[in-house]
């Protein structure tokens, strides 16, 4: 085990980078939860692979923001196709989602494969996207998570009450003339922004799981949203940091695996002693 | 004879009453329409005695024997909406459902059965319909398709849950026919009914019901305007028939 | 039989396998948690291999087999308890598969498991692990597990056949009239694990939704009758196989990737011109109402 790693610069960096990444997605999954999307999210997430991939084939490059650009286009776009297979067919949303999910992973592995035959060599890394590896982090890699992620906090925190009222009741919403389809839209880039700044670091297989495991923890302790919001912040945070230090310290652990596994610890110990609705608490009224 | 008798049936729904202490009997070869504000849980209630939702306390017995033993004597026809009209399936398929507890595990449909079924759905004036796929059917034709699921069942006691909401004349028709004749049979009929204006001329008994019973009886006895105002706190208005409930007797 | 013919037998039996199973699945509303089903089984098979020290058939079928029936009690539970449905799906099948990933990297180097197989599979390995009784070779393991989960389930459906489509169509009446509702649904959410895990080493755990789902949405929307229906999605579902297959063999690009690609395309081509249901026939049909 290294003990030096605390002090060095670059770990400096990741500790700040996981832990506002954490709480930037357990603040997003909150909403995400209330308006019941958590598994377009994952679909958003796997849909991001296809998007990194074609950009590195199409430019040749290893450039991080153009990745993120690549990731966001193809996750609206299957978030797009989710809708419209629901809107003009008969599939439900079940099924919709997991074609998307699958078939938009699938292509990305087709690419990924691509790359791995046909470039020369600098390809390096894009494997990590799948589960995430905080170790290939280079500075600059961390910097984009950690600003990215404040703005993203801010952003929600600015609009906190916007949100609120436009998922609980968007009639109501548009009654009072807030402009419920560009928070709609909002939102949905903010999930988009914090899958995709995230996959370096969690992975498009896992991402996910870091929206809406915390939020769902938090409500077993709380029924306000506010409270709801932070603390699921606070618990991804929790996650985010844990997961990249035990990653880092432990060899060839994945990062994005033991994030998910540190938030999946905090749920099930919120399920069973959650003040509000763990089950302990249940079983104490009961008696 | 007491065909069906629910005794202090309580049901809770995520902490609040549904239903409390719901007690009567329903005599055989009745018609009874089940009856009350949206929110009664009169759906509940028929949902509960089939044990499709987890009661709290209380006990059902059919035919003095408690329900577990008689299930084989029940059908049902539930609301259209539950199901899901997209399944792959056609209108003979479905009415031959209602005979799978009598052709029982690992047997197909003989042809015995399906002529049974065939004949099910000519009583609903749907004989032309049966290997039409269900999701190409009306709204009525689907209500039909439930009423001779529930025929072919050949059970003794019938639940029906709102068969009559957004049907076109054809199908309440034929339902109003299928209840003469299950009761001509000496069949029992409990059905939930939204419709106060029909109520005299549908059915013999009446449950009044709003979370717990407010009135079980013949109908003459039940129906009145004083009952009516209990079970729906006063905020009612028949259409032309019966006397019109002034405008804020609340 | 030579190398290349394995290959599109296996595939085309796990399109068959997974087709038919998974269009079940896609009626009964729950594609989602054949995605759960399908990334737990990963924690199955670990956990099968640290029991059994090897990665044998049988260990593997039984772990992921107890691992799938517990991911649908776990989504169950919490969802009654509550949950709302997706949250309670995307919980469960992520802790847990997380929870396999990171064993994996502890298994390290002894066998050949490692993360990038759990994704998306060795169908081109699958000719060379074949079934050796007494120095008599009796072809690949993976096609004998296919075979086996496939015929199985094709006779649980057949027994069960009129259980399981009224308990699709109608759970609340099938419980009334004696139907068991809850040994059906275990029953086949036993029946994905057994095809997940069958199918596990020639396209992964991930890919394997694919052609899981795909295919029985497909034949959704090309058929309004349940029989056919399973046929079709068998049918399509070998289609996605060898058409990955060809692709994936020309551009030497991964096999199951295309598999579940080749699915996506032929979903789509049905999504836009399915004579009933196509988004584009419709379209031109309701023109012809209006003129």
């Amino acid at each position: 085990m290294d003990f030096n790693l605390f002090s060095s610069a670059n770990f400096q960096w990741v500790f700040f980078g996981s832990l506002l990444l954490g709480f930037a997605n357990g603040v997003i999954g909150s909403f995400v939860l209330l308006k019941k999307q958590s598994l377009i999210s994952d679909a958003m997430a796997h849909a991001a692979l296809p998007g990194v991939c074609l950009m590195f084939i199409i430019f040749e490059i290893k450039s991080i923001p153009l990745f993120l650009i690549g990731a966001t286009i193809t996750s609206l776009i299957a978030t797009h196709f989710i809708q419209s297979i629901v809107k003009h067919s008969r599939i439900k949303t079940d099924a919709a989602i997991g074609i998307i999910i699958s078939v938009f992973f699938g292509f990305g592995i087709v690419l990924l494969t691509y790359i791995q035959q046909n470039s020369s060599g600098n390809q390096a890394g894009l494997d990590s996207f799948i589960f995430g590896q905080a170790a290939s982090l280079v500075r600059s890699d961390v910097q984009l998570i950690t600003i990215g992620s404040l703005i993203l906090v801010i952003v929600t925190t600015l609009f906190f009450k916007e949100f609120k009222i436009s998922i609980f009741d968007p009639q109501f919403a548009r009654g009072i003339g807030l402009p419920v389809s560009f928070f709609n839209g909002l939102l949905l880039a903010l999930v988009v922004g914090a899958v995709v700044i995230g996959i370096q670091m969690v992975g498009v297989v896992l991402i996910a799981a870091l929206l809406i495991t915390p939020p769902l923890a938090a409500k077993y302790w709380t029924e306000k949203l506010g409270m709801m919001a932070l603390l699921a912040g606070i618990f991804g945070a929790i996650s985010g940091v844990s997961g990249a230090v035990l990653s880092s310290v432990i060899n060839d652990l994945p990062t994005g695996p033991m994030i998910v596994l540190c938030a999946s610890v905090i749920f099930f110990f919120s399920l069973l002693f959650g003040s509000k609705k763990g089950m302990a608490v249940k079983v104490v009224r009961q008696l | 004879m007491i065909a069906l008798s629910v005794n202090n049936l309580t049901v809770t729904y995520d902490k609040q009453p549904a239903l409390e202490n719901v007690s009567f009997a329903v005599p055989e070869g009745s018609l009874t329409g089940i009856i009350g504000p949206n929110g009664a849980g009169k759906s509940t209630l028929i949902k509960s005695i089939l044990q499709l939702l987890p009661t709290l306390s209380g006990s059902v017995e059919v035919f003095d024997e408690p329900y577990k033993k008689q299930k084989k004597i029940i059908g049902y026809v539930p609301q259209r909406s539950e199901v899901d009209w997209d399944f792959p399936t056609n209108a003979l398929d479905v009415v031959l459902m209602g005979r799978y507890r009598h052709i029982g595990w690992f047997k197909r449909a003989n042809k015995k059965e399906i002529e049974w079924g065939k004949t099910c759905l000519a009583k609903v004036g749907m004989a032309d319909y049966a290997n039409r796929q269900i999701s190409q059917l009306s709204g009525g034709q689907q209500q039909r398709v439930f009423l001779a699921r529930a025929l072919a069942q050949d059970a003794r006691i019938y639940f029906m849950d709102e068969p009559f909401a957004g049907v076109d004349a054809a199908t309440e028709k034929a339902i109003i026919q299928l209840m003469k004749d299950w009761k001509s049979e000496g069949k029992t009929v409990l059905v939930v009914h939204h419709d106060l204006q029909t109520v005299e001329d549908y059915f013999d008994h009446v449950l009044l019901l709003n979370k717990t019973p407010i009135q079980y009886g013949e109908t003459q006895k039940v129906f009145t305007l004083s009952n009516l105002e209990r079970a729906y706190g006063g905020k009612i208005a028949f259409l032309d028939k019966s006397p019109v409930v002034p405008q804020g007797a609340e | 039989m030579t190398y290349t013919l394995w290959i599109i037998l296996t595939g085309s039996l796990v399109g068959l396998t997974c087709g038919v199973t998974g269009s079940l699945l896609v009626l009964r509303k729950m594609s989602m948690i054949a995605d759960a089903i399908s990334h737990t089984v990963l924690l199955g098979i670990v956990g099968a291999f640290f029991v059994s020290q090897s990665l044998n058939g049988l260990p593997m079928l039984i772990g992921a087999g107890v691992v799938g029936i517990l991911t649908a009690f776990f989504v169950e539970s919490l969802h009654s308890s509550g949950v709302q449905s997706d949250a309670a799906i995307g919980v469960v099948f992520t802790s847990l598969f997380a929870l396999g990933v990171v064993l994996i990297s502890f298994i390290g180097d002894q066998v050949h498991l490692d993360t990038k197989h759990a994704l998306m599979g060795e169908i081109t390995f699958v000719p060379w692990n074949t079934l050796q009784i007494n120095g008599v070779n009796y072809g690949p393991i993976a096609v004998w597990m296919l075979g086996i989960v496939l015929i199985l389930n094709l006779f649980l459906i057949w027994i069960f056949y009129k259980e399981i489509k009224i308990s699709t169509f109608d759970p609340q009446y099938a419980k009334l009239i004696g139907v068991p509702v809850v040994f059906v649904h275990y029953l086949l959410m036993t029946m994905v694990s057994l095809s997940t895990v069958a199918s596990f080493d020639s396209v992964g755990a991930i890919l394997v939704v694919a052609m899981l789902i795909v295919p029985g949405a497909t034949a959704y929307l090309l058929t309004d009758r349940f029989f056919p229906l399973l046929l079709l999605s068998g049918g399509i579902g070998i289609l996605s196989a060898l058409i990955g297959y060809g692709f994936a063999a020309y551009w030497n690009v991964s096999v199951s990737g295309s598999m579940a690609s080749a699915s996506g395309v032929l979903f789509l081509f049905a999504f836009l011109f399915s004579p009933k249901h196509g988004v584009i026939v419709r379209k031109i049909k309701n023109k012809q109402y209006a003129s």
